[in-house]
């Protein structure tokens, strides 16, 4: 079972982080070593990665135009499915980045008797996605008030809208119930439907299962095994001015939350999470149609290359031309008498 | 025709347990063995011809032999499995998008359903994600880091014969069509992975007959089908005999291999010979006539249709450039081309980095209406259907719209026009100026959603015709749809591969519809100087009004 | 490298916004809460200072739904056996009697804005402190409520 291997790995490192917060010289490693380990393998790993894609060329512009293109001046192009203009492939990898663009156009194809095919729109993996990606975001930003002394000014509204409900002693914030909501989903339907299920691999399950046990260990640490706020300011201050510090007093749910955040940032470079650069380097996505108007050069193009030549096509098939009355660049009786084999000799030159 | 009948393929593919009737697969997909028999797999090349094409571009066509697909020994080399691994290594320095592709997919099954042979079939490894994961589970194993350690949980394994039968088996069911590609968040294209799967296969001699030798006749005469000269020119000639027919016109404008002529035509050969591609050919010459204007067809470079696209890029770089190396030649000013799918993904989005830059050309500008077609301004190629919208909109054309009457049109977007190219109002533009009666297929089925006809790159072989049939349902659903709810008659589309295969997917589905090219339409409707009565069309059908 | 001008500044974005809290801090001067303790006629506070740090709030939420929707008494007594009033103004805030050098010093350094005092008002003397009366108390306490 796919799912359960990566039931068990999610487990397996929850009681490592357990069993190591409570080890002398565990707290040292889950919260000082490594964090600066993760962060750096993170950012390399990324990078690394980036540039390798980057060392392949793109040898064609091969746009997926999901619109009309630039064409008449009285067809109306359709400037940001089908750009023709470096801005409008921005636009479009925006729309992307931003807004989901192509799962918004998502369908559920189904088969009835007829046979009939339906095509019934289907946007709820749009919207999970959406929402999942975008409490992240929130919730990353809203940690800045852990790792920014003074606090950076973003943060007050943004906790001011997310926690808007004022619920709970400590107050609840919506993203991080959205996204467990989210992740839940995007699992379940990994589970409940078949053809998903067929194709999930560990990798799949892994990750999500994986930001499922953070998120909710840290809303278990706000909300009911509350820990010391200040202490683990005064850590993560301390990493980001390498000065970290650890005040005993911060309790174990947290070293489990910063030790799977930390497994995250080193698996991230190495798995499937790295859509997230990858997203932005899609050659069907981030080039204009713009491929007759402007030349795309390929660097390994090789103009050793050629066609079969008209002089060779001519020499094979020069005498029935002339009786065809089609025009010929050489009149027969200058031509030396060719041979089919001797035309593929010419041809294999070529 | 297809060997199972159609009422009986009617419920199979309702009923009959597959992923998309429902039925649940178990067990790892991987686990499923490829297993070839007659109707599921293209036949080999013959010896001949993949010797000729080593003898033209060598090193990527493996070893010519006679091989049996449903056999156990292919005759593969030796080391095939490090030839299999070299050119992985070689087309990831080389493509971006391989690269990319290889390492973003997060399965979110968003393609699974998107798929016109999934649909048809039910198979999942016809869900594009899977067709991916063949060639993916083999570059974890060799190129990534946890495919190395971690082996099959990470969803690595090694190259190994079955999975080389997976690629043959399920590369040669894709039609590179890229719908899948439109609702990829990633913009990951199932046509990019099954052009590497191809090459791969190529380089260790794993290959189809009715890709390689339309190919290797397209290089010897520029044309699919292997005619010579005089028999192409023979052929277009007699549609001459046919149009005055039709019309009581004798065109005088056709030529053939004219230096000095103002543009050279190109076209996909089916056209000159292939019904219906014939009538299209037809509505070509009659609009060129109708404007006076001056140009020639080649048939040296009449092969638009670029076979070279199913296999490598090298071959399809050496079909291609031929056009530029005519027009050259001939010392035209623009090149214009007719209705072709593939030949258009070729033209618009390879011909000019392959083949370019076209500097002996002038900027493509109609001579009739004085527009400069900026969008072409360095291929230098322009389609014949913006070239004819353009005429429509500053009244060039005369036209009685009533001559299509005894129509009523749908227009199937041809999938590289629309997706590779984004030509989609300029048909519908012709459609809603030449016919009275045009009706849209549903939204899901057309534009950049449209469905292939399930015969592309070179599958329209008769040897797998059931499952042809099976990978145009979804076309053939929608166009059935029209032709009950509108009593729609005429499939129209501008792709010379879909005027043959969905002749063939009608005849089948929809028995009552015929195909046709848009400019078939246009060329019907034109009214010529000097033309008789017109009592019937160019398929000699009786005009609306005429019948009795 | 191929488009190696967009996809290195790009990148360099990237990591300076992963790494934005390291610039961000480098060269201010952190400013970790101090508090300002009881004076030492105070030595024992209602729980121990643990429990404190991290679920004081708790406690207030508490003391507010047992008294006004139990009815629940308004006097607690510590371990230690100190009588104390169960309440923010009276109870904590006679001991710890400058919000600003306590309460504000952690919830500032962590963003934290409790709305306490948007129906309490923060003692700013003894003399306000003492004027208060216990129907004062509960009208505000009913607004709360609200």
């Amino acid at each position: 079972m796919r799912v359960l291997q990566a039931f068990i790995a999610v487990v397996a490192l929850i009681l490592v982080a357990l069993v190591l917060a409570q080890v002398p010289g565990g707290q040292v490693l889950l919260g000082i070593v490594l964090p600066y380990l993760a962060i750096i393998v993170f950012l390399g790993g990324f990078i690394y990665r980036v540039v390798s894609w980057a060392k392949s060329p793109v040898p064609f512009r091969i746009t997926t135009t999901c619109g009309q293109a630039n064409s008449l001046p009285f067809i109306r192009q359709n400037k940001l499915d089908c750009p023709s203009t470096k801005a409008g492939a921005v636009g479009r990898v925006l729309l992307e980045v931003l807004l989901f663009r192509s799962l918004f156009r998502n369908t559920q194809a189904s088969v009835h008797d007829g046979p009939k095919l339906a095509y019934g729109s289907s946007k709820w993996l749009w919207l999970f996605a959406l929402l999942f990606h975008y409490s992240l975001l929130v919730i990353i930003l809203r940690h800045m008030r852990l790792f920014t002394d003074p606090i950076v000014g973003f943060v007050l509204p943004l906790k001011f809208i997310d926690g808007f409900l004022e619920i709970g002693a400590t107050t609840i914030y919506l993203s991080g119930f959205i996204l467990l909501a989210a992740v839940s989903f995007l699992f379940l339907r990994r589970l409940v439907k078949p053809y998903l299920r067929y194709i999930s691999l560990p990798a799949d399950y892994f990750p999500l299962l994986l930001l499922f046990a953070i998120g909710l260990s840290g809303i278990l640490m706000r909300h009911v095994f509350r820990v010391d706020v200040v202490a683990i300011k005064e850590l993560s201050v301390g990493l980001t001015t390498f000065t970290p510090a650890i005040s005993d007093e911060i309790g174990v749910v947290f070293f489990v939350h910063i030790f799977l955040v930390c497994v995250l940032l080193v698996y991230f470079p190495f798995s499937k999470l790295m859509h997230a650069g990858g997203v932005f380097m899609s050659p069907t996505r981030n080039m204009a149609n713009n491929s007759r108007m402007v030349r795309h050069k390929n660097p390994w193009n090789d103009p050793k290359i050629k066609p079969r030549s008209y002089a060779a096509y001519e020499d094979e098939f020069r005498e029935v031309m002339i009786g065809a009355d089609l025009p010929v660049d050489q009149e027969l009786a200058v031509a030396e008498p060719e041979e089919a084999a001797q035309a593929s000799t010419e041809q294999a030159k070529t | 025709m297809a060997d199972t009948k159609v009422a009986e393929m009617k419920a199979k593919v309702v009923t009959e347990p597959s992923l998309i009737t429902g039925a649940v697969p178990t067990g790892n997909w991987w686990e499923v063995e490829a297993i070839f028999k007659p109707g599921n797999y293209c036949y080999p090349a013959k010896k001949s011809i993949v010797e000729y094409h080593r003898k033209n571009l060598s090193g990527i066509f493996g070893e010519p032999r006679d091989w049996d697909v449903e056999s156990d020994d292919w005759q593969l080399p030796e080391n095939w499995q490090e030839i299999i691994i070299d050119g992985i290594k070689e087309r990831l320095d080389k493509f971006r998008s391989l690269k990319v592709f290889m390492d973003c997919c997060v399965r979110c099954g968003a393609c699974a359903d998107k798929c016109h042979f999934f649909l048809g079939t039910g198979d999942p490894k016809n869900m594009p994600v899977l067709r991916a994961e063949l060639l993916r589970s083999v570059y974890r194993n060799n190129f990534t880091l946890a495919g190395k350690i971690l082996g099959e949980i990470a969803g690595a394994r090694p190259m190994t014969f079955k999975v080389l039968k997976e690629w043959f088996m399920y590369y040669y069911q894709c039609t590179e069509c890229r719908r899948c590609s439109v609702f990829c968040p990633y913009g990951i294209d199932a046509a990019e992975i099954t052009m590497m799967g191809r090459e791969l296969l190529h380089l260790v001699g794993v290959n189809t007959n009715w890709i390689l030798e339309p190919a290797a006749n397209s290089n010897r005469t520029g044309n699919h089908l292997g005619l010579q000269p005089h028999t192409f020119k023979e052929n277009a000639e007699f549609l001459l005999d046919d149009i005055e027919e039709a019309t009581g016109v004798r065109l005088q404008s056709l030529s053939f291999n004219r230096k000095g002529a103002e543009h050279l035509f190109v076209i996909p050969s089916a056209d000159v010979f292939a019904d219906p591609g014939i009538f299209t050919f037809m509505g070509y010459l009659l609009i060129f006539d109708h404007i006076g204007l001056d140009y020639t067809i080649s048939t040296y470079a009449s092969e638009g249709g670029n076979f070279g696209l199913f296999t490598n890029n090298q071959l399809m770089k050496k079909l291609n450039a031929k056009i530029y190396a005519e027009a050259k030649r001939l010392g035209v000013k623009w090149i214009l081309g007719g209705e072709c799918g593939h030949m258009w993904r070729v033209v618009h989005q390879y011909m000019d980095t392959m083949n370019g830059p076209a500097d002996f050309l002038e900027q493509p500008k109609s001579s009739i209406t004085g527009t400069v077609f900026t969008n072409a301004a360095s291929t230098k190629m322009v389609h014949i259907n913006e070239f004819t919208a353009d005429l429509i909109y500053h009244n060039k054309l005369k036209i009685d719209k009533s001559r299509n009457d005894h129509r009523v049109v749908t227009y199937h977007d041809s999938c590289n026009p629309a997706r590779g190219m984004g030509l989609l109002d300029e048909p519908r533009y012709l459609l809603n100026s030449v016919c009275n009666n045009f009706y849209e297929m549903p939204e899901n089925t057309i534009r950049e959603k449209t469905f292939c006809c399930g015969s592309g790159t070179g599958l329209n072989t008769n040897e797998i015709m059931d499952l042809r049939m099976r990978a145009g349902l979804p076309r053939a659903n929608a166009v059935g749809y029209v032709a009950n709810r509108h009593g729609v008659n005429m499939l129209s589309c501008i792709c010379a591969l879909d005027r043959a295969t969905l002749l063939a997917l009608n005849q089948y589905w929809n028995p009552e519809v015929e195909v046709c090219g848009v400019s078939e339409l246009v060329g019907n409707a034109l009214i010529m100087e000097g033309e008789k009565e017109r009592e019937m069309d160019l398929r000699f059908a009786p005009l609306t009004g005429v019948e009795g | 490298m191929y488009g190696s001008g967009r996809i290195i500044s790009a990148l360099l974005v990237f990591v300076g916004l992963v790494t934005f809290p390291i610039w961000y801090n480098a060269g201010k001067a952190q400013q970790p809460p101090v508090l300002q303790m009881p004076a030492a006629e105070h030595p024992e506070c209602v729980r121990d200072v643990l429990y404190m740090r991290t679920s004081h709030m708790v406690l207030l939420n508490e003391w507010r739904d047992d008294i006004l929707r139990k009815s629940g008494p308004r006097f607690g007594v510590t371990t230690g056996g100190v009588r104390y009033e169960r309440s923010l103004q009276k109870g904590c805030m006679s001991c710890h009697r400058d919000k600003q050098n306590f309460c504000a010093q952690c919830h500032v350094y962590t963003a934290v804005d409790p709305n306490c005092w948007d129906c309490h008002l923060e003692p700013t003397s003894e003399e306000a402190l003492l004027s208060w009366t216990n129907e004062e108390v509960i009208l505000n306490e009913e607004v709360i409520l609200k």
